[in-house]
């Protein structure tokens, strides 16, 4: 049975909206959470501004547990956690809660490499000039990996696209969601086509952006 | 101003221990520009940053202005940071910030209001002649001007001291010499007590006031930059001293000098006043001996003249051996030996 494209139109528009709301929502958690566990990471590291071996321990072997579990897995696996905090494993915001675990494991690796490649002579200079642990972590170590941070979220955004088609596929709605139920159990290749021209337009938005984004502040 | 006492650095690598700094005792006076020098390893920057805390001496103490600093909470601590400035050899800008930016990152650290700051970066900028960099950034700079950034930067918070790791070590000879005129001009026009580190005898001897030699963690030598540079104690520091000044000419030349049937050669090293009076030719004149200017050269230390010249005489041997020790009486002098090898 074909989908009657008059009525389906709106069904599109809303899925794109419920992608796009999945991936932003994911991407600003995920990168409070992300940047954080970063930087925690980071000014833990033996050596630096808040040493601290045992906590740098710890985070460091949890995101080496987490981060390759493949996804779909990791949604599955977690989903007694997702319906104890969000109270059902179906929809929008249930596909959020996972999406924003994996992502903030990821992202806190990348925040953790871009202050690894900071001189650390620059941290060692606002040191000097009377700088608190608190005031290098958001006046140099911020600004200072900005530039590549906002690559990393672009990469990391465009596996949100993917992570929430996948989402979709279980339960989450969204553009996953559409493709699946319409495109591949229906075998509407219409449908399909369409979704997939979606998600490539929503990837060569999130590209084109990150990348104008970290040009203007790396001024290259 | 600055006060090591028996000051003592020992890092602990895995069970190995490294002692980069052993018992230290210097004392810093207030208006000085005082250097340290040492080969690379020798200790040096971990000598220079125990004064601002960024290590902590292991054993003895530090002092700033007569406060053992080790005692001091973090947020004092932080406060006596921004009466010390310091600067870098590879200068450590922030490159996401302007000149200015840079210039103004200690004193937004500091909490001053905004109008003041800007009033400040201004004269500042000036201070250091890059008014019109205000708003570059690090990248669009030559090494020098980022070093004037860092300097202007560094004395953001009006300190009373400046500490410098190594300031010009990564920069030309032209700019090294425009970046020590700004270091002089620091210390004569703001009267900043200066503690610098090198491995540049001639960083020292060109604004220096006084030197301590450092080798493996010690201070082996430590005096006046005049006194250290004419009468050299340890074969470290005599290293040094040749590495600017070359003091004789080379064995070859020397050796030819002798072959041609040239006398013998004595070098004559006049301090201060001395050189600027006429003994050689009086003394030599009174014993109707001829002298013959070989090698040599007289340069200004400290304000002060220093030579150091090879000579030989020509005339009646024992008339040599007269001038010689009246010479003897006022300079130094020295027979010249030839190796063979
Ligand atoms: N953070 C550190 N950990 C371990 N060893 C260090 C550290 N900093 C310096 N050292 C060692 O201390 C010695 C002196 O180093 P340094 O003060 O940098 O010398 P210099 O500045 O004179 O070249 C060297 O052997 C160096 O390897
Ligand atoms: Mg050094």
């Amino acid at each position: 049975m074909r989908v009657d494209w008059n009525t389906f139109w709106p069904r599109i528009v809303e899925s794109t909206g419920e992608t796009i709301l999945m991936v932003i929502a994911t991407l600003i958690f995920g990168s409070i959470l992300g940047i954080s566990i970063g930087l925690l990471l980071y000014v833990t590291r033996k050596g630096n501004i808040l040493e601290n071996q045992l906590l740098f321990q710890i985070l460091n072997i949890l995101i080496n547990i987490v981060r390759p579990i493949p996804f779909i897995i990791f949604l599955v696996a977690i989903s007694p956690l997702t319906r104890a905090i969000i109270g059902t494993t179906i929809g929008t915001w249930a596909a959020i809660f996972p999406m924003t675990i994996a992502a903030s494991f990821g992202i806190a690796r990348i925040v953790e490499n871009n202050l690894l490649s900071i001189d650390p002579g620059v941290v060692e200079a606002a040191k000097a000039m009377g700088a608190s642990p608190f005031q290098i972590i958001f006046t140099v170590l911020i600004p200072e990996a900005l530039g590549p941070l906002i690559l990393g979220l672009t990469f990391v955004t465009i596996s949100l696209i993917d992570f929430s088609a996948m989402a979709g596929t279980v339960g989450g709605g969204g553009l996953g969601h559409v493709a699946m139920t319409y495109g591949y159990q229906r075998f509407d290749g219409s449908v399909m086509l369409v979704t997939v021209v979606i998600l490539i337009i929503l990837v060569q938005f999130a590209q084109w952006l990150g990348n104008t984004l970290s040009r203007k502040i790396m001024r290259r | 101003m600055i006060e090591f006492k028996q000051a003592a650095k020992t890092f602990r690598l895995g069970n190995r221990e490294v002692q980069a700094v052993k018992e230290v005792s210097l004392s810093i006076a207030q208006g000085e520009i005082f250097g340290i020098i040492g080969f690379s390893g020798a200790g040096k920057s971990t000598l220079l940053r125990l004064v601002n805390m960024l290590e902590q001496p292991t054993a003895g103490s530090v002092q700033v202005q007569g406060v053992d600093i080790a005692t001091l909470s973090q947020k004092d601590l932080r406060k006596l940071r921004r009466r010390i400035g310091m600067i870098f050899q590879n200068f450590n800008l922030f490159t996401s910030r302007t000149v200015a930016g840079n210039v103004a990152y200690p004193l937004k650290l500091a909490g001053t209001p905004k109008r003041e700051i800007s009033e400040r970066v201004e004269e500042l900028l000036r201070f250091v002649g890059l008014s019109d960099k205000a708003n570059d950034y690090p990248e669009q700079l030559s090494g020098g001007q980022k070093q004037r950034v860092g300097i202007a930067r560094a004395l953001a918070t009006s300190p009373d001291i400046l500490i410098c790791d190594e300031a010009t070590s990564a920069l030309d000879p032209d700019t090294t010499g425009e970046i020590l005129r700004l270091l002089k001009k620091v210390n004569k026009e703001l009267g900043i007590t200066i503690l610098l580190i090198t491995h540049e005898m001639h960083v020292i001897q060109a604004i220096c006031d006084r030197v301590a030699v450092m080798e493996e963690g010690a201070v082996i030598e430590t005096g006046s930059v005049f006194d250290t540079f004419s009468n050299p104690q340890h074969p470290t520091t005599q290293r040094f001293i040749q590495s600017v000044q070359q003091d004789r000419p080379s064995n070859t030349l020397l050796k030819e000098w002798r072959a041609k049937g040239g006398q013998k050669l004595y070098r004559v090293i006049f301090k201060g006043e001395v050189a600027s009076d006429p003994i050689l030719s009086s003394i030599t004149q009174k014993f109707g001996i001829h002298f013959n200017i070989v090698y040599g050269s007289i340069r200004e230390l400290q304000e002060k003249f220093f030579g150091n010249l090879l000579v030989s005489f020509e005339g009646e041997v024992q008339a040599i051996e007269l001038v010689i020790a009246e010479l003897k009486r006022t300079v130094e002098i020295e027979e010249v030996e030839i190796h063979e090898s």
